[in-house]
C-alpha cells in the first residue's frame, strides 16, 4: 500500500539555507573589507531590498497593488528628521520609532483605501502619496519645498567617528533587510500565509472558507507600511538630507521597486531579492544612458509580465525546482511495499 | 439516409485535469429534434459548449455541414449557422428586450427570423420590448433567450436546460412554440432535465452517463425502462 | 465677484478633467482595464500636435483633425498588439503592462523632445472673451468647456443609440456570450481603445494650449482623470462630467486660497468623496 509525507526541505533549499546563513558573517564584516562607496551601495540595495519584499508581500500575496508606498517611505524620513532636529533624538532610535509611526497612520488609510479595487487602489495609493507630499511640502517646520539637513550636532553625537556612522548604518540596514525578509519567510509558513495565497488564488473561495479577507488585508498592509517606513527613515538617514520631492518620489520608491519586484519575480521570496541585486548590477553598466534606461527596464518587465508572468526567479525556480528557503510543503509518495 | 448536418466524433472535453466527456459520438440531421438528457454532472452542457466553441475541441471533432470546426472562436460558430441558448439564460443586462433580440441579429445572416416574427412567436414580449432585459420574470427572460438566438438565423439551435428554474406551465408554453421554431426545417437539440418534456418533442435520443453516451437512438425505438436505466446507470 | 470668476474657471477646467476621465472610464466600462499610461498618453497627444505644427505651421485647434485620427489609430494597436493579452482574471498582468507602458512614454518623450516645456499657442482666440454681466469668460476655455460637454453627449448617444454602443455594452456585460452573437471581442476592445485614445487626443491638444506641458506631467492628469471618475461615480457618464467640474471648482477655489494648494485641494476633495460616498456623488 503506498503512503505519502510531507517534507519541507528540499535538497536545494538546505543548501540555500547554509549559503544564507554563511553569508551573514561576510556581509556583517563588510565595513572592515568595503569602503564609504561600497558600504553606501550596499545600504541601498539592502534598503530596496527590503522595499521590494515588502512589496511583493502586498502585491503578490494580499492582492493590493499599491503605487503609493512612497508615502510612507517619506512619512518614515521626516519622522525620523523631526525628532532628529527637532527634538534632538538619535536617529538610530527613531527608526523604529517611524515604524511605529507609519503603521498608526496606515490604518486610516487603508480604510479609505480598501473601498477601491484593483487599478482603481493603485491609483488611489498614489493621490495619498501626493497628499502626504504636498502637506510637507507646505509644512516650512520641517523645511517645506526645499526640505532640511540632519542637524551636524545630532550626526555627530550618532557615534565616535565617521567610519563608525557608516558601519552602524550599513548593520541597520542589514538588519532591517534580514528582518524584511524573516518576516515575509514567517508569515508565509505559518497559517497566515496560507490564508493569504487562499486569498490570492481565489478571493471568494478563501472568504467562503472563513478567512477573513479585510482584517488578512489589514495586517499585511499595516506591516508593509511599517517595514517601508523603518526602510524609508533609514535611507534619508544615510542620505543626511530630506526634502519632499526625494522622500516621496514615486520614480524612486515605486517604480523601481515595481520592476525590481515584477522582473525578479513575483509572489516568491527569492525573486524580489533577485531583482534588487541584479537592478544594482544593471545600473551600474548602464548608469550613463538616463532615461533610456528605464525605457529598457519598462520593455523588460513588460515582457516578463506577458511572457514569464513569475518573474526570472520563477522560470528558474520552474526548470530546476529550487527554494532557497525551505518554504514550499511538498508531497513525497512512498514506493509501496513488496 | 443524408448527410448529417452536425456530426460530433469520439469528442472528448477538459476542465483542467478532469475529463468531462469521453469519446462522445453524436449525429444530428437537418430538420430533426434531439434530446441530449441525463443526470447532473453528465456531460450535457459540455457537450453544447464544445460545439459551440466555448471549449476547446479537436478539429474534427465537431463536423458541420461537412465542415470541421472543432475548437473555432464562439463568434466564427455563430456565422456558421449554429445559434446556442445558454444555460441560466444569460440576457445582456445593460440591453433592453429589443436591444437583445437585435443584437441576436448583428451578423444579418439570411433566414425567415426577424424581430417582427419573433414577437409573433412570444407576443408578450413586444410589450415589454424597452424595458431591461433582466427585469422580466424567468420565463418571459427565457423568451428573450430564445428569440435572441433565433434572430441569427441559425441552422442548428441549441438549447441548455431551457426548464431550469421555471414552473412547469411556463415550460409547458415554451415548448409549446417547439413546432412554430421548427416550420423551417431547423434542426435542435436539446439539453434537459426533464425527460418527459424532452420525450414529447424529440425524435432522436442521446443519453449521457459520467461523460460517456449511455443511450443512443430514435425516440421511437426506446422504451421508458431501457431510457430509465441509461440515465440512472443501473 | 472675484468668487464667481474662480468659480467659472474651475467650472471651465472641469470639462478639461471630464474628458481625462471619460476616456479612462469608458475603457474600464468596457473591458474592465483601467490604462494608467492614460495621462502619459495625454501628453503624447500634445506632443504629436506640436511636432504637426512645428512641421506645418497650422493653428493648434485645426491640428486636432490629424491628432484624433493619429490617436485612435494609436489606441486600436495598442489594443490588439499588447493590451488584448494582459486581459483576463488576474489584475497584475494589465496594471503593470500599463504602468510600463507609461515609464516608457514618459521616458520616451524626454528622450525625444528633452524636458523642456511648451505650450501650443492658438492665436487671437486666446484672448477673446465675452462680457457676462460683469464676469469676463474666454472665448477659448468656454470653446474648452462645449467640446467636453459634446464630447460626453456623444458618448452618451454611441453607447444608448447605436449598433457599437450596443455590442460595447454586451461584451462589458457577458464578453462568453457577446461571442455567440457574432462579435469579436478583440476587435470591440480595440474600437474601444481607439475610441478612448481619440478622446484623449482631443484633451491632449486643448491641454496644451491651456498650459505648458513637458514629459512628466502625465500622472497627474491621470490622477485627476481618476479623481473626477471617483468624485462623479463609476457607472454614469454624466456624473463623470459634474465630477469633472467639481474637482475644476475644488481646485480654482484651492488655488484662489494659495497657489500651492490646487492640486491638494482636489486631492483631499477626492478623500472626501471616498470617505463619505465612496460610491461616488452621482453613482446610479
Amino acid at each position: 500500500m503506498s503512503g505519502f509525507f510531507v517534507r519541507r526541505a528540499t535538497r536545494s533549499s538546505q543548501i540555500g539555507l547554509a549559503l544564507v546563513l554563511l553569508s551573514v558573517p561576510v556581509l556583517a564584516a563588510a565595513p572592515w573589507w568595503g569602503g564609504p562607496a561600497t558600504i553606501s551601495m550596499l545600504v541601498e540595495v539592502l534598503v530596496y531590498i527590503g522595499l521590494a519584499s515588502l512589496w511583493n508581500l502586498l502585491a503578490g500575496y494580499a492582492g493590493l497593488v499599491s503605487v503609493g508606498q512612497q508615502a510612507y517611505v517619506g512619512l518614515g524620513g521626516y519622522t525620523l528628521f523631526g525628532l532628529a532636529s527637532l527634538f534632538g533624538v538619535d536617529p538610530l532610535l527613531a527608526i523604529p520609532v517611524a515604524g511605529l509611526l507609519t503603521a498608526v497612520v496606515s490604518v486610516p488609510v487603508a480604510g479609505l483605501l480598501f473601498r477601491l479595487r484593483g487599478p482603481y487602489f493603485a491609483i488611489g495609493s498614489w493621490v495619498v502619496a501626493e497628499v502626504f507630499r504636498l502637506l510637507l511640502a507646505n509644512w516650512q517646520l520641517l523645511g517645506g519645498g526645499s526640505g532640511a539637513s540632519l542637524p551636524v550636532p545630532v550626526v555627530i553625537a550618532m557615534a565616535p567617528d565617521r567610519f563608525l556612522r557608516l558601519a552602524y548604518i550599513y548593520w541597520t540596514a542589514l538588519g532591517l533587510a534580514a528582518l524584511t525578509i524573516a518576516l515575509v519567510a514567517f508569515l508565509l509558513r505559518s497559517r497566515f500565509g496560507m490564508a493569504l495565497t487562499a486569498i490570492r488564488d481565489n478571493e471568494i473561495a478563501a472568504r467562503s472558507n472563513g478567512v477573513s479577507v479585510t482584517r488578512t488585508k489589514l495586517v499585511v498592509y499595516v506591516l508593509a507600511a511599517a517595514g517601508t517606513g523603518m526602510l524609508g527613515a533609514l535611507i534619508s538617514l544615510a542620505h543626511l538630507r530630506i526634502s519632499p520631492d526625494s522622500a516621496f518620489s514615486v520614480n524612486d520608491w515605486s517604480v523601481l521597486v515595481i520592476f525590481m519586484t515584477v522582473i525578479g519575480g513575483i509572489g516568491s521570496i527569492e525573486g524580489p531579492v533577485l531583482g534588487a541585486i541584479l537592478f544594482f548590477l544593471l545600473r551600474g553598466a548602464l548608469a550613463d544612458l538616463g532615461s533610456i534606461y528605464l525605457i529598457i527596464l519598462g520593455a523588460i518587465a513588460i515582457g516578463v509580465m506577458m511572457l514569464a508572468p513569475r518573474g526570472l526567479w520563477g522560470l528558474v525556480a520552474a526548470r530546476t525546482g529550487w527554494d532557497v528557503l525551505p518554504l514550499k510543503r511538498r508531497v513525497f509518495v512512498t514506493k509501496p511495499e513488496s | 439516409m443524408p448527410d448529417p448536418l452536425l456530426q460530433v466524433d469520439r469528442l472528448d472535453a477538459f476542465y483542467g485535469d478532469f475529463q468531462a466527456l469521453f469519446g462522445v459520438s453524436l449525429a444530428i440531421t437537418a430538420g430533426e429534434i434531439a434530446a441530449v438528457i441525463g443526470a447532473n454532472g453528465a456531460g450535457k452542457s459540455t457537450l453544447l459548449k464544445s460545439i459551440v466553441g466555448w471549449m476547446p475541441a479537436r478539429r474534427d471533432a465537431v463536423v458541420f455541414q461537412g465542415r470541421p470546426i472543432g475548437g473555432e472562436p464562439a463568434n466564427k460558430v455563430t456565422a456558421a449557422g449554429i445559434a446556442l441558448v445558454p444555460e441560466g439564460r444569460r440576457l445582456f443586462a445593460s440591453l433592453s428586450v429589443e436591444e437583445n433580440l437585435v443584437i441576436g441579429g448583428q451578423l444579418k445572416r439570411p433566414g425567415p427570423w426577424n424581430l417582427a416574427r419573433v414577437y409573433k412567436l412570444f407576443p408578450v414580449l413586444a410589450e415589454k420590448k424597452h424595458n431591461p432585459a433582466t427585469s422580466l420574470s424567468g420565463g418571459q427572460q427565457q423568451m428573450v433567450a430564445i428569440g435572441r438566438a433565433l434572430m441569427s438565423n441559425p441552422l442548428l439551435l441549441l438549447c441548455d436546460e431551457l426548464s431550469l428554474g421555471l414552473a412547469p406551465i411556463i415550460v409547458k408554453e415554451i415548448y409549446a412554440q417547439m413546432a412554430s421554431i421548427t416550420a423551417e426545417g431547423l434542426a435542435v437539440i436539446i439539453v434537459e432535465q426533464d425527460i418527459g418534456q424532452a420525450l414529447k418533442i424529440a425524435s432522436h435520443i442521446c443519453c449521457l452517463q459520467v461523460g460517456r453516451v449511455a443511450l443512443e437512438g430514435a425516440a421511437s425505438g426506446l422504451t421508458r425502462q431501457e431510457i430509465g436505466a441509461a440515465y440512472f446507470g443501473v | 465677484m472675484d468668487w464667481v470668476n474662480t468659480i467659472i474657471q474651475g467650472l471651465l477646467v472641469g470639462g478639461l478633467y471630464a474628458m481625462f476621465a471619460a476616456g479612462l472610464s469608458l475603457i474600464f466600462g468596457v473591458m474592465r482595464l483601467v490604462n494608467i499610461a492614460h495621462g502619459d498618453l495625454t501628453v503624447l497627444a500634445a506632443y504629436v500636435a506640436y511636432s504637426i505644427i512645428a512641421a506645418t505651421g497650422i493653428d493648434p485647434l485645426v491640428s486636432i483633425l490629424l491628432v484624433v485620427p493619429i490617436m485612435a489609430v494609436i489606441g486600436y494597436a495598442l489594443q490588439r498588439a499588447l493590451l488584448n493579452r494582459t486581459l483576463g482574471n488576474d489584475i497584475l498582468p494589465p496594471l503593470l503592462v500599463t504602468f510600463g507602458l507609461s515609464v516608457i512614454i514618459q521616458n520616451g518623450l524626454l528622450e525625444t523632445f528633452s524636458a523642456d516645456s511648451h505650450r501650443l499657442i492658438a492665436g487671437p482666440i486666446e484672448v477673446a472673451s465675452f462680457g457676462l454681466g460683469g464676469i469676463y469668460v474666454g472665448a477659448l476655455p468656454l470653446l474648452q468647456f462645449g467640446l467636453a460637454v459634446a464630447v460626453i453627449w456623444g458618448l452618451h448617444l454611441l453607447f444608448y443609440r447605436t449598433a457599437l454602443g450596443r455590442a460595447f455594452r454586451a461584451v462589458s456585460d457577458d464578453q462568453e456570450v457577446a461571442r455567440l452573437m457574432g462579435l469579436d471581442n478583440r476587435h470591440i476592445y480595440g474600437l474601444a481603445m481607439a475610441l478612448s485614445l481619440a478622446i484623449v487626443g482631443l484633451a491632449g491638444v486643448l491641454l496644451a494650449i491651456r498650459t505648458n506641458f513637458d514629459p512628466a506631467i502625465g500622472p497627474s492628469r491621470l490622477i485627476f482623470g481618476f479623481e473626477a471618475v471617483i468624485i462623479g461615480g463609476l457607472s454614469s457618464l454624466w456624473g463623470t462630467l459634474a465630477g469633472g467640474i467639481i474637482l475644476g471648482v475644488v481646485q480654482a477655489a484651492g488655488a484662489h486660497f494659495d497657489p500651492g494648494w490646487q492640486d491638494l485641494a482636489g486631492h483631499i476633495a477626492f478623500l472626501l468623496v471616498l470617505a463619505l460616498r465612496p460610491r461616488g456623488l452621482f453613482a446610479k
